[in-house]
């Protein structure tokens, strides 16, 4: 850092002791931000919808397969839960390449994300399918229902019932934890407040809108989630 | 560029000790904080549990990323200028509380009814009553998810890194911008973040389902 650089930074530090907010520089940017939240948004359904089938793929894995392949599948939830994502991130990233693999920030970040709620997901998908009892079923049969009905209420609705509180806070850490995506340049909401803070010089007040807009979404799917629940998977009052 | 040697290595390994010293700090920080946050979330005022509530939420509710970049800037408009180690100190301790005072809340509202209605019927005020009736039946409860919670946060001092803290995953940047083994680096970093998570996890599993028994 030049000498003039630094003494405007340190003149420009002691006079921040009153600092003067300008979140106009920020909300100009508007489009680039609302850009970088609809990637986010995108970004994690995707992971969420690609990841389900890891999980649910996994999951039978673990429930019905042989042992080498139930033991694989330990190995990667306990690597994956065990592991920073931004290491596993990186890893995916910087080190394909290597082993000739080379990826977009973008590929890297959908895939880093799919590896990573995949194996949260399995869990969530194996409770899913544990919960529901053999007794039920034959209870199904000898009320004369057909082998869809059964299908359809004794197992698909009880297990989508049983999983849906786990796997929708799946979803919203995963949409929260894809802003360190950000650290490999995937276009997403993170990267865009980067860019915008290195071309205004407001870190906070580009930080703090960025933070509400991350609030806002989850606040939103609580809610969303929340009232699909109450309507559509409302459990039978006993 | 450098070749990657044992100095390389051993350099990576050495900061090890500062993503063990962020994850213990930023615990001890988040322990502070989260026990006032448990004690609001079950008060019997509406107030407090409202207040601590909104508290968990906002943060359950952003990214660590941002909490910690806020963290960063923040203390900076009232004329603190902070260094990643304290901005890493702070952010995590709050990110810890709200998580911690969440956990902490469940296992206080399982001790049974019971227990509370005996302790009152004794004659105990609020502080006797949380201190030897509640505290020492909720803590059996609480040490599984507070170790699970132990794993997320040493994983959480990886993001320390982004807001320029040198801890394991920055020290295996610096390495690999001068070495570039990028492969072999961040294995060997996931490698030692695995080793010390893994054990933790292995335990708060193993605790639960022995707590899930005992219930029964």
């Amino acid at each position: 850092m030049r000498w003039w650089t630094r003494s405007a930074r340190l003149t420009k530090r002691v006079s921040r002791v009153s600092y003067e907010f300008d979140f106009a520089a920020v909300f100009a940017a508007w489009p680039e931000l609302l850009q970088g939240m609809l990637n986010s948004l995108v970004l994690s359904a995707l992971a969420m919808v690609i990841g389900m089938v890891v999980a649910v793929g996994g999951a039978l894995g673990k429930t019905s397969g042989p042992r080498p392949l139930r033991l694989m599948i330990d190995g990667y939830i306990e690597l994956i839960r065990n592991t920073p994502f931004l290491v596993q991130i990186f890893l995916i990233y910087f080190g394909l390449p290597a082993l000739g693999i080379r990826l977009s920030s973008n590929m890297a970040a959908l895939l880093a994300l799919v590896v990573n709620v995949g194996a949260y997901g399995i869990e969530i998908v194996r409770a899913g399918i544990e919960s529901i009892q053999k007794g039920q079923i034959e209870a199904g049969k000898s009320l004369g229902m057909r082998p869809l009905q059964i299908f359809r209420y004794i197992i698909l609705k009880p297990a989508i019932q049983a999983i849906y509180p786990s796997l929708t806070s799946q979803f919203i850490l995963l949409m929260l934890n894809s802003s360190v995506c950000s650290a490999i340049a995937a276009s997403e909401l993170t990267a865009v407040a980067g860019d915008i803070q290195s071309r205004t010089f407001r870190s906070f007040e580009v930080y703090f809108v960025v933070t509400c807009m991350y609030l806002a979404m989850s606040v939103l799917f609580w809610t969303v989630f929340a009232a699909t629940e109450r309507v559509f998977l409302r459990k039978a009052t006993r | 560029m450098r070749e990657l040697g044992p100095n390389e290595i051993l350099f990576i390994l050495a900061a090890v000790r500062w993503t063990l010293l962020l994850s213990i700090t930023a615990f001890l920080g988040g322990a502070m904080g989260g026990v006032p946050v448990a004690l609001a979330r079950t008060s019997e005022f509406r107030w407090m549990r409202l207040t601590a509530t909104g508290y968990i939420k906002i943060f359950q509710g952003t990214p660590l990323l941002m909490q910690l970049f806020l963290a960063f800037f923040v203390p900076g408009l009232f004329g603190w200028s902070v260094d990643p180690w304290m901005a890493a100190v702070l952010g995590l301790s709050l990110h810890a509380s709200a998580f911690l005072g969440e956990i902490w809340r469940g296992a206080i509202e399982s001790v049974p009814r019971g227990q509370w209605e005996a302790a009152a019927s004794l004659g105990l005020h609020y502080s006797p009553k949380m201190a030897l009736v509640v505290a020492p039946q909720a803590m059996r409860i609480a040490i599984p998810p507070t170790i699970g919670f132990l794993v997320q946060l040493v994983k959480g001092t990886s993001l320390a890194s982004i807001i320029g803290f040198v801890e394991l995953t920055r020290a295996a940047q610096v390495i690999n911008n001068a070495t570039f083994k990028p492969f072999t680096i961040f294995a060997l970093v996931a490698l030692v973040y695995f080793l010390i998570c893994w054990p933790m996890s292995a335990y708060s599993k193993r605790m639960e389902r022995k707590l899930l028994i005992a219930s029964r």
